[in-house]
């Protein structure tokens, strides 16, 4: 119970205190001490009626006390004048919700993108370096130095704790979406945990931002993935979507997600989230429309410009027109190397009777793909089409 | 806080003499456009980097020689200082810089006394 309470609050309390203090190590430091005093007097004491308001208000005066404390130990102690902190210093009330302000400076393009992430992860998410570090499968000190790095460009770099003005809005926003959407895909190959934490944050963001339709579009994008987690895996091996045992098909999420997406084309959204929860929401269903699949794909190529989509518009097509029409398609592609293609291809082949072309192209596919399911299912279909012949 | 813009062009002296009056002219424009900025304090283009003089003092003696620091093709061609409260400004201005589209604009902050 209390671990939840500090789970929701932890971002909360901690963008409100970046906010105040305006130096991120320190507001840290406090809200660790707020959450160490809360775990020893909360059991004791009972939870108070609004944890936020306390653990906000405890880590406000910590950082005080430590502010007062280095300046009577230091002479050139340089950080707030304390009439200023007397005067701010709130009766019991709301304290405003900062948490925007802190992801849009996490997320700020002057960052790197890994450093992005992992901020975005320590700071919204509470999760710690250590956890973070396992997640991302890099050492504990190569996180902890990337962390301190992305703190001290902030500062040194002058990176604003705001929300950007209106003309810088909407390219940063989609950085914000970039960061939440791969600590989404991160969780959805291994870490669970990641997934979760997502999922979190983009909520997070649909109560913050309730207007964006590509944030509602990316909610629902992760809840509808998320939602076939469990039917993804078999035996070790990834399954088909065609495949999937609908019965471990998580219901709730699906219908949350469907929920996220009807408000956000209600919002006139047309975007790259909301298009892709579109598509991911028409593969839900039992009679899949190819057709209408494949027209999203078009809109979404147009939008992103990415010859990926277009390799995804040209298998729904084969499923909608048959698999000439697909065929034809991919043949137009430019993606050298790119091993889903040569897959992609060599299926259509196969469906079509020309087995040796087939043939050769998953043996291309094999030869640059690289995960162990895939070259395992490669091999399974190259082995089927040799017991043909 | 303060940030140099260092401008970086990969603009070859045989291709910015291939331009005509009126394509110079435009990017002399945006340069311009760039300096009557309200954030911009000061700036400045710097002559060819063969035109530099280096100065090294090693045991008390002073070594001029002929020619800039480092032999290399990425050289400042000019800069400007941006007085702004956040980066923000200063990326918004390097971005109108025109070597931003052919070389690059690198934002530094200053280190403040």
């Amino acid at each position: 119970m209390i671990e939840q309470v500090f789970r929701d609050e932890w971002g909360r309390v901690l963008a409100n205190l970046i906010g105040f203090l305006g130096d991120f190590d320190l507001a840290e430091e406090a809200a660790q001490d707020a959450f160490a005093t809360a775990a020893e007097r909360w059991p004791r004491d009972g939870i108070p009626d609004n944890p936020g308001a306390w653990l906000t208000t405890t880590a406000r005066n910590r950082a005080i006390d430590r502010i007062r404390r280095e300046r009577v130990l230091s002479t050139k102690a340089h950080l707030l004048v304390q009439e200023e902190i007397e005067d701010e210093m709130p009766e019991d009330t709301a304290f405003t919700d900062e948490r925007l302000e802190l992801i849009f400076t996490c997320c700020h393009p002057a960052l790197a993108t890994d450093a992005q992430v992992a901020l975005t992860l320590r700071t919204l998410g509470g999760l710690t370096t250590d956890q973070i570090a396992r997640a991302f499968l890099v050492p504990e000190p190569t996180m902890a130095q990337r962390l301190v790095r992305a703190k001290n460009k902030i500062r040194v770099a002058g990176i604003p704790f705001r929300v950007p003005p209106a003309h810088l809005l909407p390219e940063r926003l989609q950085a914000v979406l970039a960061v939440v959407y791969l600590v989404f895909n991160e969780g959805y190959g291994g870490s669970v945990e990641l997934a979760v934490e997502a999922i979190r944050l983009g909520r997070a963001l649909t109560d913050l931002m309730p207007d964006e339709a590509e944030v509602r579009g990316l909610l629902s994008l992760m809840l509808l993935h998320d939602a076939r987690r469990d039917a993804r895996v078999a035996d070790g091996e990834l399954v088909l979507l065609v495949d999937q045992d609908r019965a471990l098909w998580n219901e709730s999420e699906i219908e949350a997600g469907r929920a996220a997406l009807d408000l956000a084309i209600a919002l006139g959204g047309r975007g790259p989230y909301v298009l892709q929860a579109a598509i991911a929401s028409l593969h839900l269903e039992p009679d899949v429309d190819w057709p209408q699949i494949a027209a999203l794909y078009a809109e979404l190529a147009r939008v992103t410009g990415s010859p990926v989509v277009e390799l995804n518009r040209a298998v729904a097509v084969a499923e909608a027109e048959g698999p000439a029409a697909g065929l034809a398609l991919m043949d137009a592609l430019d993606l050298p190397g790119y091993h889903y293609l040569d897959a992609a291809r060599a299926d259509l082949l196969r469906r079509l009777g020309r087995t040796d072309e087939a043939h050769d192209a998953y043996e291309r596919a094999h030869e640059t793909a690289t995960a162990p399911h895939e070259l395992r299912f490669l091999e399974r279909r190259l082995q089927e089409l040799e017991d043909e012949r | 806080m303060r940030y140099a813009l260092l401008i970086y062009s990969n603009t070859t002296d045989e291709e910015w003499g291939a331009l005509s009056d009126a394509e110079r002219g435009a990017i002399y424009a945006e340069y311009g456009a760039v300096s009557q900025s309200p954030a911009v304090t000061s700036g400045a283009q710097l002559s060819a980097a063969d035109m530099a003089t280096t100065v090294r003092v090693k045991d008390g003696q002073t070594l001029t020689t002929d020619g800039p620091y480092a032999e290399t093709k990425e050289v400042v061609g000019g800069f400007f200082i941006v007085e702004s409260d956040s980066i923000d400004t200063a990326l918004e201005l390097a971005a109108k810089i025109p070597a931003a589209r052919n070389g690059a604009v690198e934002v530094r902050p200053l280190v403040e006394m």
